[in-house]
């Protein structure tokens, strides 16, 4: 298959190591990947926010990036901005009354998978110790985040694929449906709240001895692993593709929160 | 309906009374967060009852194609709100009942207030009602001279202590049970002096306290949750009884309920009542349902009235990305699983109305103009457990960023300054509207991994972005972003890359089969 990339802003910005874990994924499976250079954003901070009319240039860019490439199917490392581009784009774009956007980002949006969501219901990946060669020896904990679990209802898929991880222990989170309490301009419009709800996540997450804690969203990821580096825990967020993409030859090494990671993809 | 229509009708006005937010909900967070008892309180209460609806809910196999009936319905019955209420009013006034139209809360408490004195008392006996306490029934009576003694246990506690309700099931949920002891010891006349906090004693000093009350009031008020058009029938569901104490004894009965309440046939009802006791209190069936359909000879009360309360209901009907907020029926399973309202309380949304349905209910009936109101779209992280929980499926997460949306807007209008909020999402809307300028944005990583310093990692941002680092550091930025590291691994980028403007030259990609 062709497989177009969307990275997601944050991850092209901030965490180039979960891209490139997913192309390296992706590679391993046979797979050609291309990377849509007009690509930046999914807009849904501005959609969120309310910023209706900011977010329309950024969907329209998001579409037309997405039209200038020829691919089987999008794939991105995030819950999140796939329910933006599946669920919101069409609406932002009805609601600037422009029919022909809408019927595009429909169109882009059919097309769009997360990440989970490709390996599982469209490659047949059950076994990435098998079939991706994962190999993680570590304690792991997995926070679902809250779009890819609601909006998206990923189940279990980013837990199956885990779970196939060879060396793997997975240790079970408490309270593990409850929002880390990231929220995008959430977290700093309503700080105290927001802070509360990562104090009680975080404080689960230490719980449950685990070197690493897991999800699907590096957003999220960013707000817990923040907490932790502030609170001096050594406990590690890493994206679950870059715990996919670690193998025996190269391995994926947890390294303290927030740091930059060191295996794979560090410079 | 007995005014004669004239002209064009002006637009639906918004409502009044305690449904307004009375400070910024930040601030208002801010000092509830701080009450370490209240957090303690309300965890222990919401994960109760969470996991009680929980297993009730998961006992329905049908239980999504109940929420889906339960949706359908509720959308009818606002499509065609004025020929329901029309068919209510001429069943209920055919079985003896009367009407009273209220366009807001001032009209309702208006008619009230001189419904009791036609009485010629100076006391009601109340059953836990959302609408009266939405207008803010009880401080209206209390002006007038006249005493409403509440009669659901919680809302005892919540009147005995001169609190506000902080939950609209249970309305003292932010108080442990000591401190209900030293609320009734210190209030409630002629209370036991040895009363322990053991629930069953409280129960029954309130059991004694209230029995007097019923046994001697003339009037009672109470508020409604369904009403049938096609009967004129009225519906009370409760838990404990008092409601019909309240609804069979005394001689005048006068409830006041929004428009919205309506069902239109009797048959509609095997519907919400397999809803809503799961939904609210995670009871297959609640203890005591009241149905009263106008005056029955020899039973019950002689006059019977009903206020039907629009106060701003019109206005959020007119809105067509809010009106399912309508829809709800006061369950409260929102508030429940959200987890902004466990840690915050009713009381810091400052409205009748609290948790995600008040956080967009409000602001639909009053107007998200002002400022105190206009923070309330925004007390959420929209992680769509209200949603997921909510018994007739209003999406909570689309409307409350439908009404951020209409604030900034609003705000927009107002010709105001941009805020530094205003000023960030226009500035990331031109970088993030092109791979290219996203690119040349990029190209400044390395200059934040010099912010960070050697320990990697960012501490202390100034402006709007001070909320993130009062709890969380930010990682050192990678030495280069992704798209630059793919230029150099794989030569050249796929697509174009130019920003808005540039002709995209295919059409629409179909992906090779």
């Amino acid at each position: 298959m062709r497989i177009a990339l969307f990275a997601t802003c944050i991850v092209d910005a901030m965490f180039p190591r979960v891209a490139r874990a997913t192309v390296s994924i992706l590679e391993r499976l046979g797979h050609e990947v291309v990377f849509p250079a007009g690509q930046a954003c999914c807009g849904q901070m501005h959609v969120n926010s309310g910023y209706f009319k900011e977010a329309v240039p950024v969907v329209a860019n998001h579409v037309r990036a997405f039209e200038e490439e020829e691919y089987d199917a999008v794939v991105a490392p995030s819950g999140s901005c796939v329910a933006s581009v599946r669920h919101q784009h069409p609406m932002v774009a009805r609601r600037c009354g422009d029919a022909g956007l809408e019927a595009r980002a429909a169109a882009v949006g059919a097309k769009t998978y997360e990440l989970s969501q490709l390996l599982v219901d469209v490659l047949g990946v059950t076994d990435a110790g098998t079939q991706l060669g994962s190999h993680f020896p570590h304690k792991v904990t997995y926070h679902p985040s809250c779009h890819g679990m609601r909006l998206l209802r990923l189940g279990d898929r980013q837990q199956q694929l885990l779970r196939t991880v060879r060396g793997i222990e997975l240790a079970p989170l408490a309270e593990v449906d409850q929002c880390c309490g990231f929220g995008g301009t959430f977290s700093v419009k309503n700080a105290d709240v927001s802070s509360a709800m990562l104090a009680d996540k975080t404080a689960n997450i230490e719980s449950t001895g685990a070197s690493v804690c897991t999800g699907g969203d590096s957003s999220c990821l960013m707000h817990i692993g923040g907490g932790l580096s502030r609170q001096g825990s050594p406990v590690d967020a890493l994206h679950f593709a870059e715990i996919l993409a670690s193998t025996e030859q190269d391995p994926a090494t947890p390294t303290g929160s927030v740091r930059l990671f060191s295996g794979r993809g560090s410079h | 309906m007995s005014q004669t229509f004239l002209g064009m009708p002006s637009l639906p006005v918004h409502g009044e009374g305690n449904i307004h937010a009375t400070e910024p909900f930040p601030a208002a967070a801010r000092r509830e967060l701080g009450n370490a008892q209240l957090r303690a309180n309300l965890g222990h209460a919401t994960r109760t009852i969470r996991d009680k609806r929980l297993k009730v809910v998961a006992e329905l196999p049908d239980w999504e194609q109940l929420r889906e009936a339960g949706s359908t319905i509720k959308q009818n019955v606002m499509a065609r709100l004025p020929e329901l209420l029309e068919q209510f009013e001429e069943n209920f006034t055919a079985r003896g009942g009367t009407i009273h139209w209220a366009r807001d809360a001032a009209e309702a408490n208006a008619t009230v207030a001189a419904l009791v004195r036609e009485q010629g008392v100076d006391e009601v006996v109340k059953v836990k009602s959302m609408a009266t306490q939405e207008i803010g029934l009880n401080e209206y009576l209390e002006e007038q001279g006249i005493a409403a003694f509440e009669t659901d246990l919680a809302e005892l506690i919540v009147q005995l202590d001169h609190d506000k309700p902080s939950h609209i099931l249970v309305p003292a949920i932010h108080k442990n049970r000591t401190e209900v002891r030293d609320i009734f010891l210190r209030e409630m006349p002629g209370v036991d002096p040895a009363l322990t906090d053991d629930p069953a004693r409280l129960a029954d000093a309130a059991r004694t306290h209230l029995r007097r009350k019923f046994l001697t009031a003339k009037v009672a008020v109470s508020g409604a949750n369904f009403a049938l058009a096609d009967s004129g029938t009225l519906a009370v569901v409760e838990s404990e009884g008092n409601g019909r104490m309240c609804l069979t004894l005394p001689e005048t009965l006068i409830t006041v309920m929004g428009i919205e309440k309506l069902l239109p046939a009797w048959q509609d009802l095997e519907v919400f009542m397999q809803l809503l006791p799961r939904s609210s209190t995670g009871e297959r069936m609640n203890p005591y349902t009241s149905l009263w359909t106008g005056v029955a000879e020899g039973d019950g009360p002689r006059n019977v009235h009903l206020v039907l309360l629009d106060n701003g209901r019109s206005a959020a009907l007119a809105d067509e990305m809010g009106r399912s907020a309508l829809h709800c029926i006061r369950c409260s399973a929102c508030m429940n699983v959200c987890p902004v309202y466990e840690r915050t309380g009713g009381h810091a949304y400052g409205s009748t109305y609290p948790g995600p349905i008040g956080a967009i209910l409000s602001p639909l009936l009053t107007g998200i103009e002002s400022e105190d109101n206009s923070t309330l779209p925004y007390a959420s992280s929209l992680c769509g457990a209200c949603y997921d929980a909510c018994p007739v499926k209003i999406n909570i997460p689309d409307i409350l960023v439908h009404l951020r949306g209409q604030d900034v807007d609003s705000k927009r209008g107002k010709g105001k300054l941009p805020s530094q909020m205003d000023a960030a999402m226009q500035a990331a809307s031109w970088a993030l509207s092109s791979g290219r300028r996203l690119g040349l944005a990029e190209k400044a990583l390395p200059l934040g991994r010099l912010a960070a310093g050697p320990d990697r990692k960012i501490t202390s941002l100034p402006g709007i972005a001070a909320g993130w680092t009062q709890s969380r550091d930010i990682p050192a930025p990678p030495a280069e972003s992704f798209r630059a590291w793919w230029r150099r691994e794989h030569g050249k980028e796929s697509g174009h890359g130019q920003g808005p403007g540039h002709p995209t030259g295919q059409g629409p990609a179909e992906g090779k089969p």
